[in-house]
């Protein structure tokens, strides 16, 4: 089996990547999309440990991350839309509305 | 999981997912989210999570990720846009990046992380452990992500439909123009 310390380092560099994505990006889709990279990175995390554990709780807490993700692009995406029909805009410097 | 097949998908893994954030087209960052998802899919399964493995296949690389490609070409988004963002913004954005990389690695590199070694029990990783575990010691977040997904479903409904009475702003201002 792969060294747990391995799988964790690739969780963290795909996580490390979703940040820097969410920092960068101005589109508000791609950000949305470095999001679930962030999900799943963190996924992996819990899988590698679970199997060493010999746990199925691992497993179980990503079936429900993925039920949450699921969730949270329904509505992430409906709210993206509606900013889209109001704004003609996906770019997240454009809005301004609440900023100081 | 043989170890080269580890360093083949991890590469991948981290390829595609560079260029998630890279790409200047969303549709192409879509396609590189998708590639990540299968890798990490894969993953999943060399590390006996055949189940969950699947099911990030059928979930998020089928469900999700088909949404995100409607709202694309719902939005008509498939155009290349230029460069955006600040110079500043971005050596920020990979300076923290690395940085937390650096710090992930102290946080989980052992000796911090000694994980006791067990045997996987017979079965693991099977239909029948996710569910038996599923349905007895998370019984009761199964039912609350049941009520989690309807309010998802009609709070997106609501956030996304047009009121009636109102007009849509693009329609009426292609019309004065």
């Amino acid at each position: 089996m792969i060294p747990l310390t391995y799988m964790m380092s690739l969780s963290a560099i795909i996580f490390a990547i979703g940040v820097a994505g969410v920092i960068i990006r101005r589109n508000i889709l791609v950000m949305f999309m470095s999001i679930e990279l962030m999900l799943n990175a963190v996924n992996l995390a819990f899988i590698a440990i679970g199997s060493r554990l010999g746990s199925m709780d691992g497993q179980v807490i990503v079936f429900f991350v993925m039920t949450v993700a699921a969730a949270e692009a329904a509505v992430g995406l409906g709210i993206i839309i509606s900013i889209f029909r109001n704004r003609e805009t996906v770019h997240a410097d454009d809005l301004t509305l609440m900023r100081w | 999981m043989p170890p080269f097949l580890y360093i083949f998908l991890g590469a991948l893994a981290v390829v595609s997912a560079l260029g998630v954030i890279i790409q200047r087209n969303p549709i192409h960052s879509l396609l590189a989210l998708i590639a990540t998802l299968m890798t990490v899919a894969i993953l999943f399964i060399g590390e006996d999570a055949v189940v969950v493995g699947f099911l990030q296949i059928i979930v998020y690389a089928g469900a999700i990720m088909v949404l995100f490609l409607f709202v694309i070409w719902l939005l008509n988004l498939q155009v290349e846009t230029g460069p955006t963002g600040h110079l500043a913004l971005k050596l920020f954005g990979s300076l923290a990046a690395a940085l937390l990389v650096t710090e992930l690695f102290f946080i989980l590199a052992p000796p911090h992380l000694q994980v006791k070694f067990t045997h996987e029990p017979v079965g693991y990783g099977s239909l029948a452990s996710l569910a038996g575990t599923l349905f007895t010691d998370y019984l009761v977040a199964f039912e609350v992500t049941s009520v989690l997904l309807l309010a998802a479903v009609v709070g997106s409904v609501a956030l996304a439909r047009r009121l009636p009475g109102t007009d849509d702003p693009r329609a009426a201002r292609k019309i004065a123009s």
